[in-house]
This record gives C-alpha cells, sequence and structure tokens, in this order.
C-alpha cells in the first residue's frame, strides 16, 4: 500500500512548524495564519481519506469479515539497543488510531479556524507571537497525531513527550504574564513526574518481553499479508506466560511484575489525563489561549491516557488488578472533579474540571470492562466517549473562548444574561450542554448510557456512584449555563461595545461542531470500535438510559430553579454547607499540599541542604585540604629563616646526638 | 610521517598557534582561529566518512589508521596513534566546540594571548583522543590542563584566582593519581609497553594489581569528569572562567574524564572493574541525582550549568560503569550530547552576562521580550538536556537507561545483588529533577515580566553569537533526529574487541 | 714529664667549643669571625698534633695547617671587607638586623 498519504498527514504539521517557526516572522500575520490552517485543511482531508479508506474500503489489510485487523503502513528504525529492541518510528492504522486520526485533525482544523479571529484583540489587530503560536499548535497536532499512530510504546513516549512540550510551549505562549509561566512549568513537571512511571514501565515491560512493539504483546499476525496483525488475547496472555510467569522474578512485593508494569504506565496516563492525584496542572493549563485549551486540555492530549490504556488493553485484560487500579482511580477522580466543578467561578476553570471528570468517566469504563460482560461493551463506550466528548467539549471551550473574547473575563460574575447578545453562542454552548449532561438525542447522552451499562454489568456500586456523578455534571454545567445565559439582564452601557457573536471563522467552528454533537450519538460506534476489533452492534439498554435520563432533568430542574433567576438560593447553598463549599472552592486543597511538598520538602528538605553541604563539607573538605597544606607549610618555614647561626646550631646538636648514638651502637 | 591523517589533529592546532603569533590584528587572529578550527572540523568529517567507508569494507581491527613513532627508546615511548568510531565522534565534537568558541570569545579582551592558549589547551585535546599510548597520552592531558589556569586566572570573572588555583590543583591531584596508576599497568601488563591496545589485547595485568590500578586512573579520570565528591571544582571553576573556556572545559575537557575512564579504566582492567563497580556506581549514581537536586536551588546561571553538568557526567561515568555495550553506547552518545549542549548553554550564558552583567536568575526576568533570538537558543537547550525528543538528550538518556535497566535486570536475576537495578532507578529520577531546575530558570530568566528597565536597551546576538549557537544547535538536533547513524558509529567500536572484554568477566 | 696527646687535644677542644659557643651566640659580625677563627685555629692544632704524634715521618699535616692558615687570611681579608661595606651600608653589623640583601 502507497504509504504517500500517511507520510503527509505526519509530515505536513512537522514542515509547517519548521516553516512557521524559522521563517515566521518574515510573512504577515494574515498569512500566518492562513498557511497554517490550510495546512491543517490538507491533513484533516488527508485523515478523513484514511479512515476512510480504513473503515469503509474492505481492503484485506484493513479488514477479514467483521474483523478489523491492525495494518502497518510504514516503520522505519529509529534507533536500535539490543537484540530485537528498537524503537521504530511508524504508522499504525487500526479502529482507536483511525478514530482518532479523524477527532485530532477535526479539533485541530476547527482550532486552527477559530484562532484566526480570536488571537487578535478587540480592534482586530493581530496579538503578537501570532506566528509562534501557529507554529506551536502545529508542533502539537505533529506530535498528537504521532502519538495515536505510534506503532511502539516507546514511539508513543517519544510523542508523549512532545504532545507535553508542545502544550507547556501552548500554556506558556502569554509569556510576559507570571500566572501562565508558573502554569506551564506546573503541566510541565507534574507530567514529567508521571513520565518517569511511564518511563520505568516501559523499562520493565521491555525487559521481560525484549520488544517494544504493540503487536508483539497484543496482536497476532494475519497469515499471508505482511504488516498486518490481528488484535488477539491469546498473544498477550502468551506474552504473560512466556515472558513474565516463566521469569525468574516473576513477582514482585506481592504483585506480579506485569501488574507493577502496567500501573507504572498507568501513572503516565494518570499524569496526562489528570487523574488524581495528578490532576493539579490541568486547571491551571486554562492560563493558555482558549482555543489551546479547546484543542490541548480538552479534545486531545488529555486523553492519551485513555488512548494508552486502550492501546495496551489486551495486556491489561491478563492483569485485572491493574484494571482495578484503573477504575478506583477513576471513579475517585470523576467524583472530585464533579464535586469541585459546581463551586469555581471562573468558567474554563468549571470547563476544565468537568474534562477531568469525563476523562474519568472513560478510564472507569475501560476499568470495568471484561470480555464477558456484554461484548466487553466497555472498551466500546470509553472510546465512543472519547470521540463525543472531544467534540461537545471542544465546543464548550470554543464557546468560552467566544464569551472571554466578548466581555474580557474568564469569570461568570461578568457575564450573567448574556443570551441576547451572543445568539450564536448561546445556542450551541446550550448543545453543548445538553450533550455533557447526557440528554437524548445530543452524543453525550448515547456515550454516558453505554458507560454507565458497562459500569452495571460490572458492579451496582460503581454504577451508583457514576450515576452519581453524571447527576453532578448535569448540574454543574447547568449552572454554568444559567449563570453565564441567564441569571440576571446584563446592563448594557455603550451600545457600540455591548458584547456580540463573533465573526464567521469562529461561530462557523461552534456551529459545526454543534450540528456533530447533535448527530454523533447515532453512529453505530460498535461496528467500528470494539476491544478485540469484532464488530458488534450495541443496544442501547432503555432501563439505564431511562434512569441516567431521569437523573439528569432533575439535575438540570434544580439547576434551574437555582440559578436561573437572580435569587439567593445559591448564597445559602454556600452558607448551610460551608466547609463542603469552602473545600470545593479550594479545590480540596490539593495545590496548597502540592505546593508544601515541593517547597517545603523537596525545595526546603532536599535541594538546600544538599547545595549546603556541597558548599560546606564537600567543597569545604577540599578547601579543607588546601587550608591544611598552607598552614603546615606555614609552620615550618620558619626553619629556613637565612640566620646562619640557627642552622649552625641545629647542626651542632645533630652532629652530637649523631656522635653519641655512632658511639652507643659501637660500644 | 605526514601519510597519516591523525598527525594532522595535532599539526594543525601547532599551525594555528604559529599563526596567532604572527598576527598582527584581532582580525588576523579570527581569521586564524575560525580557519583553523574549520579545517578542524572538516578533517574530523572527512576522517568519518573515510571511517565508514574502511568499516563498511570490513576493516576489522580494533583501531584504525595506527601509526607509532618512537619517542624515548629506554622506557619504549612511542607517539602512538589511532582511532575507533569513539574517538572520532570525541574528535568531531572537539573541533565543532573549538569552532564554536572561537565565535564565542569574537571580541575577548588581549585575543592573542587568549588564543595561543586556548589553541595549545585543544592541541591537548586533540593528541589525547588521537593517542593510545599511555604516556602520550598522559602528556597531552597535561598539556590540556594546564592553560586552562592561565586563561580562567587571567580572563576569568569574579573570585577567578581562588577558582583558577582550585581547579588546577584538584586536577593535579587527579592526575597524579592517574599518573601512578599508568606507571603501574606500564610495570605490571608484562609487555613493557604503553601501547593500550597491545595491553587489551594482551590482558595480562595481574588480579591483585588490578585491584589497585584500577581505582587509581578512575579516579584519576574521574575527577575531571567531575565524579562526587571530587567535583568541587566544577561549579567554581565554570563560574569564573571566559565563555570559550567553559565551553571547551565543560564541553570537551570533562569528556576527557569519561573517555579515559572507558579506554583505560574499564578496557584495560575488566575484571577489577566489574569487581569494584559497585563502588563507583554508588559514587555515580549520587552524582546524577545530587548534581540535579543541587542545581534547583543555585541562583547564579553558571552554577545551576555546573552542577547540571555534575549530574549528567556523573550519568555518563554511570553508565560505562555498566558494562554492557548498550549503556556504553548511551554512556558515548551522553558524552557527545551534553558537550553539545552545555557548550551551547555557556555560550549563551556568556552572552547573556556580556550584555547584562550579572548572572544572577534573580536579577533578570522577560529577555525573551529583549534578545528573543538568545531566549528561544536557551530554551532549546534546556529542552536538549531536560530529555526532550528530537534533541540529543533525550536519545542518550534513553539508552543509558535501557541498558542500566537490563544489566539491573540481569544481575538481580542472576542473583548479584540489586545496587545496579536500584541505581538505575534512582537515576531515572534525575529526568523529573533536571525538568525542574532547567524550567525555573527558564521561567525566571527568560519569560515573565521584564524584571530591570535599564535591560531594555539591550541588543539581541550579533552575526557572530549566531553563528555559534545555530551551529550547536543544529549539531544538537541532528543528533537528536537521526540517532541511529550515530549509534551504529558508536556500536560498531564495540565489536568485537569490547565484547571479548566483556566476555571475560561473564 | 711525658706530654700525652691530650695535653694537646683538649685545649684546642676547649678551644672549638668556645668558638661554636660564640658563633653561635654573638650577634656581632666581628665577633662572630673571631670565633670562626677559634675554631679554625683549633682545627689546625688538631691537625699539627696528630700529625706529630700519629705519622711522625711525614709532613703533609704541617702542610695542610699553613695552606689552612693561608686561606684563613684570605677569607678574613674578604669577610672583614663584607663586613665594613655592610656597615657602610647599613650602620650596623649586628645579623639580627641585617636580614635583606636588598638595601
Amino acid at each position: 500500500m502507497d504509504a504517500t498519504i500517511q507520510i503527509l498527514i505526519l509530515a505536513i504539521p512537522l514542515f509547517m512548524f519548521l516553516f512557521l517557526g524559522l521563517l515566521g516572522k518574515y510573512l504577515s500575520h494574515k498569512l500566518a495564519g492562513i498557511l497554517g490552517t490550510t495546512a491543517m485543511g490538507i491533513v484533516t482531508a488527508l485523515a478523513y481519506y484514511t479512515a476512510y479508506l480504513y473503515f469503509f474500503s474492505g481492503d484485506p489489510h484493513f479488514q477479514d469479515g467483521t474483523q478489523r485487523l491492525q495494518y502497518i503502513v510504514f516503520n522505519p528504525v529509529w534507533l536500535e539497543f539490543y537484540g530485537n529492541l528498537h524503537i521504530n518510528i511508524g504508522f499504525l492504522l487500526d479502529p482507536i488510531s483511525a478514530m482518532m486520526l479523524v477527532v485530532i485533525t477535526t479539533i485541530s482544523f476547527m482550532v486552527n479556524l477559530y484562532s484566526n479571529a480570536y488571537m487578535r484583540d478587540h480592534h482586530g489587530v493581530f496579538e503578537k507571537g501570532f506566528q509562534r503560536y501557529y507554529a506551536f499548535l502545529a508542533l502539537f497536532s505533529f506530535s498528537m497525531l504521532g502519538l495515536v499512530v505510534a506503532t511502539n510504546i516507546f514511539q508513543m513516549y517519544i510523542f508523549w513527550e512532545l504532545v507535553g512540550a508542545s502544550s507547556y510551549l501552548l500554556i506558556g505562549f502569554y509569556y510576559t504574564s507570571p500566572a501562565a509561566v508558573s502554569a506551564s512549568k506546573k503541566a510541565f513537571i507534574v507530567t514529567r513526574f508521571a513520565d518517569l512511571g511511564f518511563l520505568i514501565g516501559i523499562l520493565v515491560l521491555s525487559y521481560y518481553t525484549g520488544v517494544f512493539s504493540f503487536m508483539d504483546f497484543t496482536s497476532a499476525p494475519v497469515e499471508g499479508l505482511a504488516d498486518t496483525f490481528k488484535i488477539s488475547t491469546d498473544t498477550a496472555a502468551a506474552v504473560l506466560v512466556n515472558k513474565f510467569t516463566a521469569s525468574p522474578v516473576p513477582m514482585f512485593m506481592g504483585c506480579s511484575v506485569l501488574t507493577w508494569a502496567l500501573v507504572l504506565i498507568f501513572m503516565g496516563g494518570m499524569g496526562k489525563s489528570a487523574m488524581l492525584p495528578l490532576h493539579i496542572w490541568l486547571p491551571d493549563a486554562m492560563e493558555g489561549p482558549t482555543p489551546v485549551s479547546a484543542l490541548i486540555h480538552a479534545a486531545t492530549m488529555v486523553v492519551a491516557g485513555v488512548y494508552l490504556v486502550a492501546r495496551l488493553f489486551p495486556l491489561y485484560l491478563q492483569e485485572t488488578a491493574a484494571l482495578e487500579i484503573v477504575t478506583v482511580v477513576g471513579a475517585l477522580t470523576a467524583f472530585y472533579a464533579a464535586m469541585v466543578a459546581c463551586a469555581q467561578v471562573d468558567i474554563k476553570r468549571v470547563l476544565a474540571f468537568s474534562t477531568i471528570s469525563q476523562i474519568a468517566f472513560m478510564m472507569v469504563s475501560l476499568g470495568v470492562c471484561r470480555p464477558e460482560y456484554h461484548h466487553g461493551v466497555g472498551y466500546m463506550a470509553s472510546m465512543f466517549h472519547l470521540f463525543t466528548h472531544a467534540m461537545f467539549k471542544a465546543l464548550l471551550f470554543l464557546g468560552a473562548g467566544a464569551l472571554i473574547h466578548a466581555v474580557h473575563s474568564n469569570n461568570y460574575t461578568a457575564m450573567h444574561g448574556l443570551r441576547k447578545y451572543m445568539p450564536v453562542t448561546h445556542w450551541t454552548f446550550l448543545i453543548g450542554c445538553l450533550a455533557i449532561a447526557g440528554i437524548i438525542p445530543f452524543s453525550g447522552f448515547f456515550s454516558k448510557d453505554e458507560i454507565l451499562t458497562a459500569c452495571g454489568e460490572y458492579s451496582t456500586l460503581v454504577y451508583i456512584w457514576m450515576s452519581a456523578v453524571a447527576a453532578l455534571t448535569a448540574f454543574y454545567m447547568f449552572r454554568l449555563y444559567f449563570l453565564i445565559f441567564w441569571w440576571k439582564e446584563h446592563k448594557v452601557h455603550d451600545p457600540h461595545h455591548a458584547p456580540h457573536d463573533q465573526p464567521w471563522c469562529m461561530t462557523l467552528p461552534l456551529i459545526f461542531l454543534a450540528l456533530v454533537s447533535c448527530v454523533a450519538g447515532f453512529i453505530p460506534f460498535g461496528d467500528f470500535v470494539t476491544f478485540n476489533g469484532e464488530e458488534h452492534t450495541f443496544d442501547l439498554d432503555w432501563t439505564v438510559a431511562g434512569i441516567s435520563l431521569t437523573v439528569a432533568l432533575i439535575s438540570i430542574a434544580v439547576a434551574a430553579k437555582m440559578y436561573m433567576k437572580e435569587n439567593p438560593l445559591p448564597d445559602k447553598m454556600a452558607a448551610a454547607l460551608p466547609r463542603l463549599w469552602d473545600w470545593c472552592y479550594h479545590r480540596f486543597y490539593w495545590d496548597e499540599l502540592y505546593m508544601f511538598i515541593t517547597h517545603r520538602i523537596i525545595f526546603g528538605l532536599v535541594c538546600k541542604p544538599i547545595a549546603w553541604f556541597d558548599r560546606h563539607i564537600i567543597d569545604g573538605t577540599m578547601d579543607a585540604f588546601a587550608a591544611i597544606t598552607n598552614k603546615a607549610s606555614c609552620a615550618i618555614k620558619g626553619l629556613q629563616s637565612g640566620n646562619v647561626q640557627t642552622y649552625v646550631w641545629v647542626y651542632l646538636i645533630g652532629a652530637l646526638l649523631l656522635g653519641t648514638v655512632t658511639y652507643i651502637c659501637l660500644l | 610521517m605526514f601519510d597519516n591523517i591523525l598527525i594532522y589533529f595535532v599539526l594543525i592546532p601547532l599551525v594555528m598557534l604559529a599563526g596567532v603569533a604572527l598576527s598582527q590584528n584581532i582580525k588576523q587572529i579570527r581569521a586564524v582561529a575560525v580557519t583553523g578550527s574549520l579545517a578542524l572540523t572538516a578533517l574530523s568529517v572527512y576522517l568519518l566518512v573515510d571511517y565508514l567507508k574502511l568499516r563498511a569494507a570490513g576493516e576489522t581491527a580494533a583501531m584504525l589508521y595506527t601509526d607509532s613513532w618512537q619517542w624515548f627508546a629506554p622506557l619504549n615511548i612511542n607517539l602512538a596513534v589511532g582511532v575507533d568510531g569513539i574517538s572520532i565522534a570525541m574528535l568531531i565534537l572537539s573541533s565543532i566546540i573549538l569552532l564554536t568558541g572561537s565565535f564565542a570569545s569574537w571580541t575577548i579582551m588581549k585575543p592573542k594571548a587568549f588564543f595561543l592558549w586556548l589553541i595549545l589547551l585543544s592541541t591537548g585535546v586533540f593528541g589525547f583522543f588521537i593517542s593510545i599510548d599511555l604516556f602520550a597520552m598522559f602528556m597531552f592531558y597535561e598539556v590540556a590542563l594546564i592553560p586552562m589556569y592561565l586563561l580562567i586566572g587571567v580572563w576569568g570573572s569574579g573570585k577567578k584566582n581562588y577558582s583558577a588555583m582550585k581547579l588546577t590543583l584538584m586536577l593535579m591531584g587527579g592526575s597524579a593519581f592517574l599518573m601512578l596508576g599508568l606507571i603501574g599497568i606500564y610495570y605490571n601488563s608484562g609487555l613493557n609497553s604503553w601501547n593500550i591496545v597491545e595491553i587489551a589485547e594482551n590482558g595480562s595485568i595481574p588480579h591483585n594489581w588490578q585491584m589497585f590500578l584500577f581505582p587509581m586512573t578512575f579516579v584519576g579520570f574521574g575527577v575531571l569528569g567531575a565524579m562526587f565528591p571530587f567535583h568541587t571544582w566544577s561549579p567554581d571553576g565554570h563560574a569564573s572562567a571566559p565563555t570559550a573556556v567553559s565551553m571547551l572545559h565543560a564541553g570537551v575537557l570533562m569528556k576527557l574524564g569519561g573517555y579515559g575512564c572507558f579506554r583505560v579504566a574499564i578496557y584495560l582492567m575488566p575484571q577489577a572493574a566489574n569487581e569494584l563497580a559497585w563502588i563507583f556506581l554508588i559514587l555515580t549514581g549520587i552524582s546524577v541525582v545530587y548534581g540535579a537536586f543541587s542545581a534547583c536551588v543555585q541562583t547564579d546561571l553558571k552554577y545551576i550549568n555546573a552542577y547540571s553538568s555534575v549530574s549528567h557526567c556523573g550519568l555518563v561515568l554511570f553508565a560505562i560503569l555498566m558494562l554492557n555495550t548498550t549503556a556504553m553506547t548511551g554512556a558515548i552518545m551522553q558524552m557527545l550530547s551534553h558537550g553539545l549542549m552545555t557548550a551551547l548553554f555557556f555560550a549563551l550564558i556568556g552572552m547573556i552576562y556580556g550584555r547584562t552583567h550579572t548572572r544572577d536568575v534573580r536579577e533578570m526576568g522577560g529577555l525573551m521580550q529583549i534578545m528573543p533570538y538568545l531566549a528561544v537558543c536557551y530554551v532549546i537547550a534546556g529542552m536538549a538536556s531536560l530529555g526532550l525528543p528530537g534533541l540529543s538528550g533525550f536519545v542518550a538518556e534513553m539508552t543509558i537507561f535501557i541498558g542500566s535497566f537490563e544489566q539491573g535486570m540481569a544481575d538481580y536475576v542472576g542473583g548479584h545483588g540489586s545496587l545496579r537495578i536500584v541505581f538505575t532507578i534512582i537515576a531515572c529520577c534525575s529526568i523529573v529533577i533536571t525538568a525542574v531546575y532547567i524550567l525555573r530558570v527558564v521561567g525566571k530568566l527568560l519569560l515573565g515580566p521584564v524584571h530591570d528597565d535599564h535591560h531594555r536597551q539591550l541588543t539581541d546576538a550579533t552575526w557572530w553569537e549566531r553563528t555559534a549557537t545555530a551551529t550547536l544547535i543544529i549539531c544538537v538536533a541532528a543528533i537528536g533526529c537521526f540517532p541511529n547513524f550515530f549509534e551504529s558509529l558508536i556500536k560498531f567500536t564495540f565489536s568485537p574487541d569490547i565484547f571479548k572484554v566483556l566476555g571475560m568477566i561473564q | 714529664m711525658d706530654l700525652n696527646i691530650l695535653c694537646y687535644l683538649i685545649p684546642a677542644l676547649i678551644m672549638f667549643c668556645c668558638g661554636v659557643y660564640g658563633f653561635i651566640t654573638r650577634k656581632n659580625m666581628i665577633a662572630i669571625l673571631i670565633s670562626l677563627e677559634l675554631m679554625l685555629n683549633a682545627v689546625d692544632i688538631n691537625f699539627v698534633v696528630f700529625n706529630r704524634f700519629l705519622f711522625p715521618g711525614s709532613m703533609e699535616g704541617m702542610f695542610f695547617t699553613l695552606f689552612a692558615i693561608a686561606i684563613a687570611a684570605a677569607e678574613t681579608a674578604l669577610a672583614i671587607a663584607i663586613i665594613v661595606n655592610i656597615f657602610r651600608a647599613a650602620k650596623n653589623i649586628d645579623v639580627r638586623e641585617i636580614t635583606k640583601m636588598k638595601f
């Protein structure tokens, strides 16, 4: 198969990054924006074409009856270590990577388009560093695409680091603001810490198996076709038995080594996907430009952790202990983030916590997935939710961007009652909220329903817990919606400066994403993505759906009661539960805890003492050697006084002593 | 004598010395320095191409281009030369850093004397890398050390006398150990030869002598490789040294240490290396995290970078001690990578210092708005240092970690203790700490609001500064993007001889 | 009475010791020079005595003594010249004061 298209998918963004990064300052702002957007448009078209070919062409490399296959388009060696251990940079086409190609390029293109208008001030003057912004967006798209099409775990790690770096660059885009700088630093360091776990996990896994390639962990080659594989839990089981169980050290501290490896790898996913307790960077990352939040911190990069678990899912199935950890972490995070989202003032923070909560939904869904439960519905549901969430969350963020651009503030207190001034934003935002709340027929309803079904199959406790989170989700999203668009009427002092809808390149993405959110739920996702590649039609479980719909509607009603019209109810609530309110408002003091650990313990009790030790003890010892030598020579230099009389005196005594000794000896 | 290509690595610097001595003004000096170092770079690249051609043609000798000229017959001292992939990598590194260093010291005071000493220093460096005679190696090593004293003492800044004295004395202390070790090797190999290849092939140093001579040579070179606890010359020395000297020192001279540890200590005495590795593994493992933690709280840019060098060079020695091909390949990659990246760092720090006249991060801020070119280069250097894929640091570190983990697990599974695996994991932690101190500096120094309004009038990089930094960045990115080429260059070196050496252990 | 060798050696020893004592303790250069001469002459006496008692047939000791006296005279002349010059320059011939050659 010709790989030109796939090479171009990766090469165009990389080229745009280098081109805009190196030569951007010689281009006009407008041209840079158009170039960046066009390039992304081309990549989007190529990615759609690739996904279309993959899903619909029926090529024997892609499909064997109802079984979807994995196909490696190209895979050159990048770096060799020993034995079969080598890093390749390749392009893997399989159901989830094809789906991710669509998601990433769509959102990226929308964001590129949107930014043309967003990254200007009120008078339409482009912001400083506009070209740099587009260069970074291209770098991000390149890294993210490289991540999802990775053929081996180390390629994933490479692009994993690259998306981290591009996220760092984009969060810190407004680099003159100290808040943005510290947020970007925090994001990088927290995810780096998580990546340490990921790296060690890779080291363990690769040491035991002697390979990096995903195919060797999770798939079996298809006979007669080169570079084509079939997802196979048997391969994963064989890896477990042959490599791990048979090794001299199958257990470590009570858990099997494979569990350790998978948990450590999941730690990397926890960092990127902002799972508790490594979530603290994501709310701060909202300091970046809003389109960046939509692209990186809502739709694509933050789901990399979910994607990682999904990618290694057959291995995770071998060690259900690791999956249980995924479930527990996900469930706790989902609830925590939903609680916090109810008490935030900054609309981007609300959306950030909602993102954390929704990603946790996907994690839980993977965690509860077992092949025996309803044909592994959890895996499909997770990927489905990833897809729908990317669309509606990007929509919400872009809508928030339009609001922020209109009122110049991130806080809903500066908004209130905007529905009449910004109708397009209002309606699209409402669609986004309905989708995330899980109201039929919007996309979130279908995917969330599948997740709840999967939870219900696994355990009633998880089901109830996640339903409660879903209720909270509907509540805080509509709290946000009502506080922005209703609450009280907006007072306009100057009709020229009234908030208004934004130019077409900002509204078009909103409308497009809103449309997708309306119809995406009807995609028969099981035909495309399942845990083992077998097509399977999942029917909606109407009991679960009915319950979740009722719960969501009740939550929305509560939110409407509290926030639709200006009233003292919210304040009363906050006053009634002061402790809870405080903790939610301060995000359960996680940031303070981390501040304490990093500043007091790491800096204060590790770094500073080490630096002191180095300067005073180690260096002091070296200086002491010099000082002792110096002192000793000072002490004995008096002997060489130049005074001949002293010399004679010493000589005389010496001679007499020598004489005496000789005499005694001869005696 | 002149038909051997390697001898030109020493002859060209000598010609440059003469050229600088005869120069009348600064323009001529610059011309000589740049032409000479370009010639050296071209020569080393030619050597690389030719070497690969020879290897591809099936040449399997350990060292190529070998030649030997008698120097002092009674003690059998020769000027024996020869290179393998590692030496070639080091020669390329040295010539590039000499070239960029010449650009970085474009406007140095008293240029004639400065360049004379600088070129004398690089003569020593080049001589060291092409020698395979222990005595010649030692002599070139000393030639490289002594000019450092004057370069720091005369052209330095801050506590320059103290630092120059400290650096020279500590390194001299190291070379005292080294001399002892080398003489011991000469008398105990049973060959009465100084030739590394002969001694290694013979492998006849008695075990009890190895146990004594290995620590001597390892510590001797280790001092130059900034091994804990003999690293304290590095922060003071680098902080006081002028830009080009910092670049050469951190970029090349510290590599002499790692190269020497590999080429002499481990290559000649593998059994002792295997038995005594644990002591030095602990020391170098400490170096890695200790340097990184220390760097977190420094406020002087050069101190930060010097401690970061302690950490990175600690990783080099750490990987060498794994006695495993992958980790050793990684160690050499790390030498290359660290050499280029730290030279870039010191060049940039020198350029920033030349403008702001301070190196204290607390007194600067928002330089990105004032000197964007330098600031972007600094960020790139930082990213290379914290191991971003696509730049050289990542490749080197990952190769080291994979190799160390392999060896560590092999030890653990084989019942040889868990020291290696534990220290490998500790060393892995350095990737996080590195990110902390790099981003801290980038955040404070380059980003955020402008700290001092006087800095607003400062200018961005001049063309010679751009040349120096761009060259280094291209090299860093080249290694990072096409690592397999460099790894195969190095890896080929390990076979078959190093396997024989390593085979004696296992 | 029979003159024993000791009758010569003991006075020479006393003389030598006086010379050593004077050389070490005196601070005046002239006095030091005189002490030096005392030591030299004590050694000369020893030469002569040993020659006379141990090797009566030969005359080398006598000649050597004469040679030493000649050298000592020359040396004394030189030393006194130096001392006079130092005195001219420093107005002082106390060895404790004359510690620097650079005037």
